[in-house]
C-alpha cells in the first residue's frame, strides 16, 4: 500500500507479508484474490478510486485535519447568541471525561454480564430523567428531538388506533419536517395556531380542529419561539375529554425551576438532551428521549431498548437487562414496533453523569440563573429603539423572539454587523415564520454574562444606529 | 506460572486467566448524601438580580416546580468514581479482541480520530452559524461525500441519517416520494428483502406504510433469482437488500436482482453494513443500485458508543438527488455552502446535519489510509475471516452452514447445533463463557433460522496472534462442553454479574426501567 512497497499500516496488523503468507498456508490458498472467488469479474471494480494520497504518518493526518478545522470560527471565540434545538450550555469536564473513556466509547451491544456497566449507566441516566420528569418509564435514547416526537406520535396513534395528530404550529419548523416524513403517508398532520400576541397555543382553534379522529395533540414548553406555555392542563384535558393523548416536547434543563408535562397532564414527553453535558458538535451531538407512566399499553408501544434493574442467582446482586425485548424490530422485523437500531447510548450515558453532578438543588439553580439572565436580556433588548419582544407579556425560558420589523435593518443585516463584532445574533426565523416578520430567536444561558448580554446590546444599538438598506 | 528454577514467566497457556473488574457498585441514588454538590455554577450577577429579581416570581403560578427533582446529591470526585467503576465494568473493543460481535465491524476507532473530534474548534460549533463560519467542517463534510461517490460509484451523499435503521427509513421515504412522483405510491406497497438482510431492512419500510415480502435463503444460503421473480410485480415499490448478507457469502447474481426489479418498476436500495469486505473491490453502482448507504461507525471506524452516535451516509444516483432531505453541502469552486433548493425532497430524517463528529472521524480515517488502503482494509478483513474460518470448523462441533467449502467474505454465520445435540450447550452458554476467557459476547444472531447461531467478524483489526488467542479461548470451551458442560452452562464465573433473573423484565407488575419504579414495586 501506498507508495512504499511493504508498508504496514498501523491499523492493519496483518499487512506484515510474513504473516499474510502464514495465513494463507493455513487457509490453503495461493493469494487473498482467491478469497474473493464468489464476485463475478463484471462486479470487479478495476478502476482505483479517486481518492487523495493518504497521509499515514499521524502527524501528518493530525496537520492536514487541523489546518481545515482551524477554518472555523466556533462559539468559543466568539459570542453566541444562538439556540433553537442545539444549545451552549456549560458541559462539566467529567461528562467529557466519562464518555471518552475507551470502555464506555468502544462497546457497543454486548450483554448484561461483560456490559453490565453500559446496561447500569443506562438504567440510571433513565432513572435521573425519570426524576427530572416525574415519570416512571424514559427510554434508552433515540436519535434526537425530532425521531422522540415522531415515535411519541406514532405511539399515540397505535394506543388510540386513530390516525390524525394536531401539532401546535409553534414547533421547531426543523422538527415538523422529521415528523411529516415520518408520520407519512399513516398519519395525517393537522398544524394548530398560536395565539399572535401571547406565543401560546390558541385554545378556540384547538377545539376547533380536536375530533373523534385525534390520536393526540403535540405541543412544545417552552416553544420553539420561547414562551412557556401556562395552558397546558387545559390543552391535555381537552385532549383526554376526545379520547386522545396529551404529548408534549419539553426542554429538560428547564425542570428544575418549571413543573414537568406529567403534572399537567402529559400521557408522552419528549425532547432532547444535548443540553445536558454534550457540546454542540455542529449539531451532532442530538439525542432524544421519551417518557410515559409505567402502563403496559404505554410500555409495550415503545420501539427502543428499554433496560430495567432485575435480581441475579447471588442475594443483593443488581442485575440489568433489556425489558420486553420481543416488543422490538430485533426480535420480530415485521410485528416489532417501528424499528431499533444504534442510536445514541453514549449521549445518554453523559447525560446521567450530568444529572448526577448537578443534582437537585444545581438544576433548580441553573434553571434561575438561566431565567434571571435570558429576562435581563429581553428586556435591555426591547429598550432599543427599532427592536421589539413579540411575546414580551408571556414567560420564557432562555430563548425569546425579538422583531427587528420597525428598525432599518434587517435581521440577515444586523446579524452580519453582528459578526464583525465577533458576535452571532440570534437564528434568523424571518423566512420559517414569515408572519411574524423580520424576527430573530436569540438564546441565553448560564454562560452568558450580564458582560456578554451587554455587549450584544450595544452592538444591536450600533448596528441599528447606522442607516443602511432594508 | 513461574519455571522451577528460574524466574522467567512461563505463557504456555493460550487462555487468560481473566477477571472482569467487580466493584458491586451500588445504584447512584444509593450513594446519594444530602447537601453533597457534584459541579456549581456562576452567581448570578448583582445587578441582573437588582434590575430582574429572582426570575421566578413573575412566572404563572402554576408552572413552578414546587418541589426540587428527587436527584441523587453527590459530591464530584464521588461521581467520577461512580462512573469509572462502570467503565471498568463496561468490556469496549479497545480491551477485548472483539470478533465475537459479528455483523457490527468492531474495527479499531483511532485516537487521533478522536483528538481531532473533541477540538474546541468543532466542538464549540453551532449548527446554525454563518456559512462563513464553519468553511472548515463543510468542506470535511464535502469531501467526506466525494470519497464515499468514489468508494461507492453513486452521485451524492447526505450524512442526515444519524444511523444504518434511519437510513433504511429515510430510503423508504425517497421510494415513496419516487413513486409518488409517477401517482404510483399507493398501488406499489411492498417491499422485498431479504431474511439475512438486517432486520430493520424489513422494520423501517413498513413504519412508512409498506408491505414487507421477506425472501428467505436457498439451500445455497443466497436468496434465489426465481423467488425474486415471484415476488416482483407492479406492485413492488423497491428491494432492500445486504450483499454480502450476514453469512458472509456473496450474491453473485446480485445485478439480476437489480435489473428484474427496475423492469417492474422498482427502486433498489443497497444496505452496506456489510461493505468491509469489499471497498474498492465491488460497488453499488457495477450492481445497478440506485441507492446505499454505508454505516461510519462500523466500516469508517467511528466509535460504537456503546450504541450510538453513528451514522448511516445515505448515497443515491443522479436520478434521485432531488429526494434527499435538506440541506445538501455544495462547493461553488470558492467557497461551501448549503442548498435547500431540492424540489421533491422528502424534508429532515434528522435537525441539521447528522452526527458530523462521526463524518469528521470517518474523512480523517479514510485520509489516513487512501485507496489502496481501504483496498489492504477489505482484503486483510477478508483473509482473517476466511483464516478463521478454517480454525473455527476444526473444532467438533462446529458448522458453516450453507456454502460449504466455499470462501466467504467479511464474517460468517457459525451453527453450534451440533454441539448443543451432543452436550446440551448452547450458543448463549458458550458466550456466557468465552466472556470467563475476557472475550465480549453478543446473542443476537437474527433472525433465528441458522439453529445456535453464532457470528464472528474479526475485520482488520485484530492481529492473527489475538485471531488464535480467540480460537484458543473457543477451542477451551469446546473442550469444556464435551467434559465438563455444567461449567459452561452456568457461566458466566469471572464477570460482573451472576445469571440474572429475566423473567421479571418481562412481567409489567415486576419490571422496573427507572430506580423510582423499582422503588415503587420493591415495596409491594
Amino acid at each position: 500500500m501506498n507508495k512504499k512497497r511493504n508498508l504496514v499500516h498501523p491499523y492493519i496488523p496483518n499487512s506484515v507479508p510474513e504473516i499474510k503468507k502464514q495465513m494463507l498456508e493455513e487457509i490453503g490458498v495461493k493469494d487473498i484474490d482467491t478469497l474473493y472467488e464468489d464476485i463475478p469479474e463484471d462486479l470487479r471494480f478495476t478502476g482505483e478510486m479517486n481518492l487523495p494520497d493518504p497521509l499515514p504518518s499521524e502527524y501528518a493526518l493530525e496537520r492536514h485535519v487541523s489546518k481545515l478545522l482551524a477554518k472555523n470560527q466556533t462559539c468559543q471565540e466568539n459570542l453566541s447568541f444562538l439556540g433553537g434545538d442545539c444549545w451552549q450550555h456549560y458541559v462539566p469536564a467529567i461528562c467529557d471525561e466519562i464518555n471518552q473513556r475507551a470502555e464506555f466509547l468502544t462497546a457497543y451491544a454486548g450483554e448484561p454480564y461483560e456490559d453490565h456497566g453500559r446496561f447500569q449507566t443506562l438504567f440510571e441516566y433513565a432513572s435521573m430523567m425519570g426524576e427530572l420528569l416525574d415519570m416512571d418509564v424514559v427510554n434508552v435514547p433515540t436519535y434526537d428531538w425530532g425521531q422522540a416526537a415522531s415515535t411519541s406520535i406514532r405511539m399515540a396513534a397505535r394506543i388510540t388506533k386513530r390516525t390524525e395528530v394536531l401539532v401546535a404550529e409553534s414547533i421547531s419548523p426543523d422538527r415538523l419536517l422529521i415528523i411529516r416524513n415520518y408520520c407519512k403517508p399513516i398519519i395525517k398532520i393537522e398544524l394548530v395556531k398560536y395565539d399572535k400576541k401571547t406565543g401560546k397555543l390558541d385554545i378556540d382553534d384547538l377545539k376547533a380542529k380536536i375530533s373523534s379522529n385525534t390520536a393526540g395533540i403535540y405541543f412544545e414548553n417552552p416553544s420553539y419561539l420561547g414562551c412557556i406555555e401556562d395552558q397546558g392542563k387545559i390543552i391535555s384535558d381537552i385532549a383526554h375529554t376526545h379520547g386522545a393523548l396529551s404529548l408534549i416536547g419539553v426542554d429538560p434543563i428547564s425542570l428544575g425551576i418549571l413543573i414537568p408535562p406529567s403534572n399537567y397532564g402529559a400521557d408522552i414527553v419528549c425532547g432532547d438532551i444535548q443540553g445536558l453535558g454534550m457540546h454542540m458538535q455542529y449539531g451532532g451531538s442530538l439525542a432524544g428521549f421519551i417518557a410515559t407512566r409505567d402502563e403496559e399499553r404505554f410500555v409495550m408501544e415503545y420501539p427502543s431498548r428499554l433496560f430495567g434493574i432485575t435480581t441475579t442467582a447471588v442475594e443483593g446482586e443488581h442485575g440489568f437487562g433489556d425489558v420486553t425485548y420481543d416488543r422490538t424490530s430485533f426480535h420480530d422485523r415485521i410485528e416489532g414496533k417501528e424499528f431499533i437500531g444504534t442510536a445514541t447510548a453514549l449521549w445518554g450515558i453523559t447525560a446521567g453523569v450530568y444529572l448526577a453532578l448537578v443534582g437537585p438543588q444545581g438544576i433548580q439553580e441553573l434553571g434561575k440563573l438561566i431565567m434571571q439572565k435570558s429576562q435581563y436580556a429581553m428586556k435591555k433588548l426591547s429598550e432599543i429603539e427599532g427592536v421589539s419582544i413579540p411575546f414580551f407579556a408571556s414567560s420564557h425560558f432562555k430563548e425569546f423572539v425579538v422583531d427587528f420589523s420597525t428598525s432599518s435593518k434587517m435581521v440577515k443585516e444586523v446579524n452580519k454587523a453582528l459578526l464583525e463584532e465577533g458576535i452571532f445574533g440570534g437564528k434568523d426565523i424571518s423566512k420559517e415564520f414569515p408572519e411574524l416578520g423580520n424576527c430573530a430567536v436569540y438564546c441565553i444561558t448560564e454562560i452568558h454574562t450580564k458582560e456578554d448580554i451587554d455587549r450584544l446590546v450595544h452592538a444591536v444599538d450600533e448596528c441599528l444606529k447606522k442607516e443602511g438598506p432594508k | 506460572m513461574f519455571e522451577k528454577g528460574g524466574t522467567k514467566m512461563s505463557r504456555k497457556n493460550k487462555v487468560r486467566n481473566f477477571h472482569q473488574a467487580k466493584w458491586d457498585e451500588p445504584v447512584i441514588f444509593e450513594l446519594s448524601n444530602k447537601g453533597e454538590r457534584g459541579i456549581l455554577f456562576p452567581e448570578i450577577e448583582k445587578e441582573i438580580e437588582m434590575d430582574i429579581g429572582d426570575g421566578i416570581s413573575n412566572l404563572p403560578k402554576n408552572m413552578v416546580r414546587k418541589q426540587p427533582p428527587n436527584l441523587p446529591e453527590l459530591s464530584q470526585m464521588q461521581v467520577l468514581k461512580h462512573y469509572l467503576r462502570l467503565s471498568q465494568q463496561t468490556l469496549g473493543a479497545d480491551l477485548n479482541v472483539d470478533i465475537g460481535q459479528g455483523t457490527c465491524t468492531m474495527k479499531y476507532s483511532p485516537k487521533i480520530n478522536e483528538k481531532l473530534a473533541t477540538s474546541s474548534k468543532f466542538t464549540e460549533l453551532h449548527p446554525s452559524q454563518d456559512e462563513t463560519t464553519v468553511q472548515g467542517i463543510l468542506e470535511i463534510i464535502y469531501k467526506l461525500d466525494l470519497f464515499l461517490r468514489e468508494i461507492s460509484g453513486l452521485d451524492k451523499f447526505t450524512f442526515q441519517p444519524s444511523g444504518g435503521s434511519q437510513a433504511i427509513f429515510a430510503i423508504a421515504s425517497i421510494v415513496h416520494a419516487h413513486h409518488e412522483a409517477s401517482g404510483e405510491s399507493e398501488k406499489r406497497d411492498e417491499i422485498i428483502t431479504t431474511m439475512f438482510s438486517h432486520p430493520s431492512d424489513a422494520a423501517a419500510p413498513i413504519v412508512k406504510g409498506y408491505k414487507i415480502i421477506n425472501i428467505y435463503p436457498n439451500e445455497d444460503g443466497l436468496p434465489a433469482v426465481e423467488a425474486l421473480e415471484k415476488a416482483v410485480s407492479n406492485r413492488t415499490a423497491g428491494l432492500l437488500i445486504t450483499n454480502p448478507e450476514d453469512t458472509g457469502i456473496f450474491n453473485p447474481k446480485i445485478r439480476e436482482f437489480t435489473r428484474i426489479v427496475h423492469e417492474v418498476g422498482g427502486v433498489c436500495g443497497y444496505d452496506q453494513a456489510n461493505a468491509n469486505g469489499i471497498l474498492g473491490i465491488t460497488r453499488a453502482k457495477e450492481a445497478g443500485f440506485d441507492l446505499c448507504f454505508f454505516n461510519l461507525h462500523k466500516t469508517f471506524s467511528s466509535p460504537h458508543g456503546c450504541g450510538g452516535p453513528a451514522a448511516g451516509a445515505l448515497g443515491v444516483t443522479e436520478e434521485f438527488i432531488k429526494y434527499l432531505p435538506t440541506p445538501l453541502v455544495e462547493f461553488d469552486e470558492s467557497k461551501y455552502f448549503f442548498n435547500y433548493d431540492v424540489p421533491r425532497s422528502i424534508g429532515k430524517v434528522r435537525a441539521f446535519y447528522g452526527v458530523v463528529p462521526a463524518i469528521l472521524k470517518a474523512y480523517s480515517w479514510i485520509m489516513s489510509l487512501g485507496s489502496k488502503g481501504l483496498r489492504e482494509v477489505s482484503e486483510v478483513a477478508v483473509l482473517n475471516n476466511n483464516y478463521l474460518l478454517k480454525k473455527v470448523l476444526e473444532l467438533r462441533g462446529a458448522s458453516a452452514p450453507y456454502a460449504e467449502g466455499r470462501h466467504r467474505i467479511e464474517q460468517v454465520r457459525y451453527s453450534w447445533d451440533e454441539l448443543y445435540k451432543e452436550t446440551g450447550v448452547t450458543t448463549e452458554d458458550i458466550t456466557c463463557r468465552m466472556v470467563d476467557f475476557g472475550f465480549h459476547m453478543w446473542s443476537s444472531h437474527h433472525p433465528f433460522i441458522v439453529p445456535q447461531p453464532f457470528t464472528l467478524e474479526p475485520t482488520e483489526s485484530y492481529s492473527k496472534a489475538e485471531i488464535d488467542e480467540y480460537i484458543a479461548g473457543l477451542k477451551k470451551v469446546v473442550e469444556e462442553a464435551y467434559e465438563n458442560p455444567e461449567i459452561v452452562k452456568t457461566a458466566p464465573h469471572r464477570s460482573v454479574v451472576h445469571k440474572i433473573d429475566v423473567d421479571s423484565l418481562d412481567d409489567p407488575t415486576r419490571w422496573a426501567i427507572t430506580w423510582r419504579a423499582y422503588l415503587k414495586k420493591s415495596k409491594k
